[in-house]
């Protein structure tokens, strides 16, 4: 058999039932084997669009995502969604041409270092030298994508391997020793953890995109509910835990919650779980949650401790750690009366400082209001994917996520182009639901081509570009801390998005009016195929509240 | 504190957080890699984007072809080491990391030195390499080259005193390490 057709076999033993990718000279025995593989191959405009499709894939279904290129710039448009899902933890097997072995190093026609180029920012990869390895290097790639802290790996495969024949027998087991995931946490530090938790009177649980990862939603939610905890969560851990919820803080960091932010700041004990104390989250390091002890949960025993000292670490599973600390801390059945004081004093800000906004009087549409229509809209049960910017926080903000995997967005990295081609792999991974993708005229062009794809594929995403002309989070900080000195920030009225979508094949359409944008909405969601909506917004609005950069959760402004 | 599964009350200010800290000493960690193309990249390339500076390095065979050792010493006052080794086990390759403990570890390091004999230097020079139980393996009329092996200290104090001679060049190996005793490092 020929190695690609055993490739092939060995993706359908992994359960691959699609993929996202793009042929090219140096993977096109691979294409012929997908010819007839039985696997849905579909075809990206771009190899980043392949990518965060392929993130989009598996975000929303758990499920490993695959994308292939083939070599030198194949390989190369690969690095931005790469490099996005060792960010935020997505599996992803990335599988790439590479030029004949002797070509290798010579500067070949499409060579590029793949391997060497993604080095850095991969959570493994394999360059095959021998056609026998093939069938159990793309297992061992896809368990160590899927396994422990997910991440992407990449499997590099010279044209000339890939044609060989070789005798295939399906591999039942890896070979990985020096990869072996904690998975059960200690028992003995769990112990110590729910003691700690009986005995704060000021704890706040603060969790991560590990807990949506690790599917460890329903877990966190009877934590919390196991007292009267609060919980908040930051960008990538939203619809962990049900909002709005009476014990749900909101998000917490740059663009959080005050109520999330000072409780942090106040808290006597933190439960991190799932969650690496970003920058994004602490703001200024030495400031951070000043008098709070840490607990910090993570399957990365490398993320504990690397930002802040956790005084009980616990390294596993969050799935097979939090129900183990829920019935621990009910075992020692504490007074629920001791965190009365510390709730009373979290209604304050919370009713001190709601989220808000100064809504128009006429029908100029605010972004937030955007937001806030389209959750109306949606009922509240779609899946969200968003670009980078104002838009992604005002999204965070005001979509109340209710349950995992509903909110698909680049958290880590925070790439720009991002959303449109998640919304197509989510859809594709999950046909069934509604799925959204909230952009920015700015980060939506940056992978627009993929509406080809779409209206090919009939995958019926609905995209609403929340169109303020301008670079809006940037233009936000050159108007607040660059004395409003608007520099490359405005992108003006191009190009005509409706049009754009015509081209396309998909359906556009511009909302204006803040009166009918519910009723809109609900008709470009009810409208079939892929969908691009212009939604025109107020310029100049920034998003609020907010930490500085580099300041304390205390100096919020807004 | 409070014994954990028990009533007893445990007052938060007794948990101290543990990692994290600077030793302020030299650490030579012995790593056990599996020999694969690309995987001392792995290792330099970790190293270089968490900012993590080596101080040497030394990779070799071990008794079984599959595996290579690496010897890194770096410096425990300028890098959180259990940082440094928990970045270390993730990558895949690397099969098993110590951090050796200073007194249970043979460490030695391979240097030659390569001195002017010039002047009337070369008695002394000789004199020092007795002293330091080096070797003279190359002479010339105008030089000598001396094998020098020990820990990374002896070396040290063995080019300060050679170095007033004229010192035309040197290479070392930097440390490599094995635990002392039976037991497997």
């Amino acid at each position: 058999m020929r190695a690609v057709d055993a490739l092939m076999e060995c993706l359908k033993a992994e359960g691959v039932d699609v993929v996202f990718g793009l042929p090219g000279g140096a993977n096109l025995p691979t294409y012929d084997a997908f010819y007839d593989a039985g696997i849905r191959h579909i075809l990206v405009r771009h190899e980043a669009g392949g990518g965060h499709a392929a993130e989009g894939y598996a975000k929303a279904s758990g499920k490993v995502g695959v994308s292939l290129g083939t070599s030198g710039p194949g390989a190369t448009n690969l690095v931005t969604p790469i490099c996005d899902a060792m960010m935020d933890s997505v599996p992803v097997v990335f599988i790439t041409g590479q030029v004949r072995t002797e070509l290798l190093g010579t500067d070949g026609f499409q060579e590029a270092d793949t391997i060497g180029i993604t080095m850095p920012i991969v959570k493994h990869s394999f360059m095959i030298q021998h056609p026998l390895e093939i069938p159990r290097t793309v297992h061992e790639a896809f368990h160590v994508a899927r396994t422990g802290r997910p991440g992407p790996v990449v499997v590099d495969i010279p044209q000339d391997l890939s044609r060989a024949d070789i005798p295939y027998e399906p591999v039942s087991d890896v070979h990985l020793p020096g990869y072996q995931p904690t998975i059960d946490g200690n028992q003995k530090q769990i112990r110590l953890a729910a003691k700690a938790l009986a005995n704060s009177r000021r704890p706040v649980i603060y969790a991560g995109g590990g807990v949506v990862g690790a599917n460890a939603g329903p877990e966190l939610t009877e934590l919390g509910l196991a007292d009267k905890f609060p919980v908040t969560c930051t960008v990538m851990g939203l619809g962990g835990f049900p909002a709005p919820h009476e014990q749900w803080l909101g998000m917490l960091g740059m663009h959080g919650t005050r109520a999330a932010n000072y409780a942090i700041d106040e808290a006597d004990l933190i439960v991190g779980i799932g969650a690496r104390f970003d920058d994004r989250i602490t703001g200024k390091l030495s400031e951070f949650a000043p008098r709070a002890k840490f607990i910090h949960i993570d399957i990365d025993p490398a993320e504990i401790s690397k930002n802040v000292p956790a005084h009980i670490p616990i390294v596993g599973d969050a799935k097979n750690i939090i129900p183990r600390l829920t019935a621990e801390y009910r075992a020692l059945a504490p007074d629920p009366a001791r965190l009365e004081e510390w709730w009373s004093r979290i209604r304050t800000w919370q009713e001190r400082h709601p989220l808000h906004y100064e809504d128009s009087t006429d029908g100029e549409i605010k972004p937030q209001y955007m937001i806030q229509a389209l959750y109306q809209a949606t009922e509240g049960d779609a899946i969200v994917t968003s670009d980078v910017g104002q838009h992604q926080m005002w999204t965070a903000q005001y979509y109340h996520f209710n349950q995992p995997r509903r909110w698909i967005n680049s958290g880590g990295l925070g790439t720009m182009g991002f959303g449109l081609p998640a919304a197509m792999g989510a859809k594709v991974g999950c046909p069934d639901k509604t799925v959204v993708c909230v952009s920015g005229d700015g980060s939506v062009q940056m992978n627009m081509q993929e509406l080809a794809t779409c209206a090919q594929e009939d995958i019926a995403i609905k995209v609403f570009i929340m169109n303020n002309g301008y670079l809006g989070m940037v233009r936000q900080w050159q108007e607040l801390f660059w004395d409003k000195r608007y520099s490359q920030v405005e992108t003006g009225q191009w190009p005509d998005f409706v049009k754009v979508a015509e081209a396309y094949g998909a359906t556009g359409m511009r909302f204006e009016d803040k009166n009918t944008l519910v009723s809109d909405m609900k008709e470009a969601l009810a409208t079939e195929g892929p969908v691009l909506v212009d939604v025109r917004v107020t310029r100049e609005e920034n998003t609020y509240p907010m930490i500085p950069a580099g300041k304390a959760a205390r100096d919020m402004v807004g | 504190m409070g014994e954990p599964a028990t009533k007893e009350v445990l007052s938060l200010d007794e948990l101290e957080a543990v990692a994290g800290l600077r030793t302020g000493r030299k650490h030579i960690l012995s790593i056990l890699v599996e020999n694969k193309p690309g995987v001392l990249t792995r290792i330099a390339g970790l190293f270089a984007r968490r900012g993590f500076n080596i101080d040497t390095l030394a990779v070799g065979p071990t008794d079984d072809p599959t595996v290579s050792r690496v010897t890194l010493t770096l410096d425990g006052a300028l890098h959180p080491i259990d940082q440094v080794t928990k970045q270390l086990h993730k990558l895949v390759n690397v099969l098993k990391i110590r951090d050796l403990e200073p007194e249970e570890t043979l460490a030695r390091e391979l240097a030659l030195f390569k001195v002017s004999t010039d002047g009337a230097g070369r008695a002394e020079v000789m004199q020092i390499c007795e002293i330091f139980r080096a070797k003279i393996v190359d002479v010339t009329k105008r030089s000598v080259i001396c094998e020098v092996t020990g820990t990374c200290d002896k070396v040290d104090a063995f080019e300060r005193l050679v170095r007033p001679f004229g010192l035309i060049e040197m290479a070392r190996t930097g440390e490599i390490a094995i635990s002392r005793g039976r037991s497997e490092t």
